[in-house]
């Protein structure tokens, strides 16, 4: 992989099995592998995608929901196998997916940061030396040595954002997010992605806010039922999305 | 990424999983982490009480006969019951992060191995004032401790995997479970309770080769070679096959969560 590029996808397929019910105890699925009845209903929630994002480029990935966008996601993040097709990506990434879903509610906002830091795949010494800097940027105050299980939504919501975006990404995958807490704690997000923007990091954005992807990203691709519809500079893009509504 | 590379990345959140375990099982219990000792204990006392007048419970000092099969049986237990549910319990986490899947069965093995540790001073403690002393076959107790580690990670990954696609295999294995504590002989002495004609349910035992050897360290007898080898093998095949069978499903786990 050249080294200009962040990610690099090749035709890309994901295939869910929708199996008409769900058979998920062994005495179902013995009885229905004596009579042959085991069938799936294939479904591709991708199928041959294919594109590459050069580094410093910002992406905006559009599509209605079941376009395959969150899948995308999944797969770039490593969630998720590709059935077929390749996925490759270099450096340092950050899914801004789901904050805090590695959290456990009944530790508290401190030992939470170790455990989803943990997760993240951050060390340690790490994580104490940029302890200060999380609770801060928080502000969760005395709030810290709280289970978690008393935090508003908001509350964890910022802790989440606050720990992941620790380091710097050399990729960023950004699904909805920039709607973290309240007013003051928005802005404050906002600051901090665009200054990864500025420093040169390569984004990958999901967002129905055509605006927000217009004000954000240079390029758009446009997913439609798993396929790659349209692939180009953002306002033309973003035009015909939006005219084929 | 090869597998070394993302062990070492990941080997911070092996230890955070283990740390949550311990710390969150006895959070809110006023005597904390002494449970992981009084419970045996506490077992130990109550078995005894019942079984004491049991024929054949041959000459070994009886309370810490008890306890050491007692000890040995309930990390095997808890350690695989964990395991199996550590994938399904971490779905949303699963779904969501990426982390190597293996981390889960691993970590829920692990803290029952530190606990089961702890819960060794008890027996230490027991032994001592039974006036079961400690002897140079001691040493080798950490032969039977290595192989109720590979035991019950091997056995903990191939249930986990097969618990992501079918539920039953939680309410088989508690089944199971019952069959491998009556015949890990407890709470008597395999030789002298059971029929011969049923004796190759012993041998089949893997949890009870090693029971035998655990025992034989503890008082100071010679090791039984025989069972010594089964539950080496035993053990280093069962993790074997839990490894392959894992890696082998493990990006379907998704599909099925």
């Amino acid at each position: 992989m050249e080294e200009r590029k962040a990610v690099s996808v090749q035709n890309l397929g994901v295939k869910f099995h929708l199996s008409e019910q769900k058979v998920d105890n062994l005495k179902e699925y013995m009885i229905r592998i004596l009579k042959r009845q085991m069938r799936y209903k294939e479904f591709w929630a991708l199928k041959e995608v294919s594109f590459e994002v050069k580094r410093g480029e910002r992406v905006a990935i559009l599509g209605l929901n079941g376009a395959g966008k969150s899948t995308l996601l999944k797969v770039i993040a490593g969630v998720l196998k590709a059935t077929e097709g390749k996925v490759e990506r270099s450096g340092v990434l950050v899914p801004l997916l789901e904050l805090g879903a590695g959290f456990d509610p009944q530790y508290t906002g401190a030992e939470n940061i170790y455990l989803y830091g943990a997760m993240l795949g951050y060390q340690k010494s790490f994580l104490k030396e940029r302890y200060e800097e999380i609770v801060r940027f928080s502000e969760l105050g005395d709030f810290i040595h709280v289970p978690l299980k008393n935090y508003s939504s908001g509350m964890r919501a910022r802790l989440g954002f606050s720990i992941a975006t620790l380091v710097e990404p050399d990729i960023l995958i950004l699904d909805e997010v920039l709607s973290v807490g309240d007013v003051k704690f928005r802005k404050k997000s906002e600051n901090r992605i665009k200054q990864m923007f500025d420093k040169g990091t390569t984004v990958l954005f999901v967002s129905h806010n055509l605006a927000q992807v217009r004000s954000l990203c240079t390029r758009a691709i446009w997913l439609e039922n798993g396929h790659l519809t349209e692939d180009g500079p953002v306002d033309e893009v973003t035009e015909h999305f939006e005219k084929n509504q | 990424m090869s597998v070394f590379k993302t062990f070492s990345k990941y080997r911070n959140l092996l230890g955070e999983l283990v740390k949550k375990d311990i710390k969150l099982k006895y959070r809110n219990s006023y005597l904390g982490v002494v449970w992981t000792m009084l419970e045996p204990l506490l077992t130990m006392i109550v078995l005894t009480l019942v079984f004491s007048g049991l024929l054949g419970k041959g000459t070994r000092d009886f309370p810490v006969y008890i306890l050491t099969g007692r000890l040995l049986y309930s990390f095997f237990a808890n350690g695989t019951k964990a395991a199996l549910k550590s994938v399904r319990a971490n779905a949303g986490m699963i779904k969501k992060v990426y982390v190597p899947k293996y981390m889960y069965p691993f970590a829920s093995v692990l803290s029952g191995y530190v606990i089961f540790l702890i819960s060794l001073i008890v027996l230490a403690v027991v032994a001592v004032s039974r006036g079961v002393y400690p002897t140079v076959r001691l040493v080798l107790m950490f032969v039977p401790l290595l192989q109720i580690l590979l035991l019950t990670t091997g056995v903990g990954l191939i249930l986990a995997t097969m618990a992501v696609f079918f539920r039953d295999v939680e309410y088989l294995w508690s089944v199971a479970l019952m069959l491998i504590m009556y015949t890990c002989a407890i709470f008597y002495q395999a030789e002298t309770v059971i029929n011969a004609k049923n004796a190759w349910i012993f041998k089949l035992n893997p949890l009870y080769a090693v029971i035998v050897n655990f025992r034989n360290a503890v008082f100071g007898q010679a090791m039984d070679f025989q069972a010594m080898w089964y539950a080496t093998a035993f053990g280093i095949v069962s993790l074997l096959a839990g490894i392959v069978v894992f890696y082998k499903k493990q990006d379907k786990f998704i599909l099925y969560l």
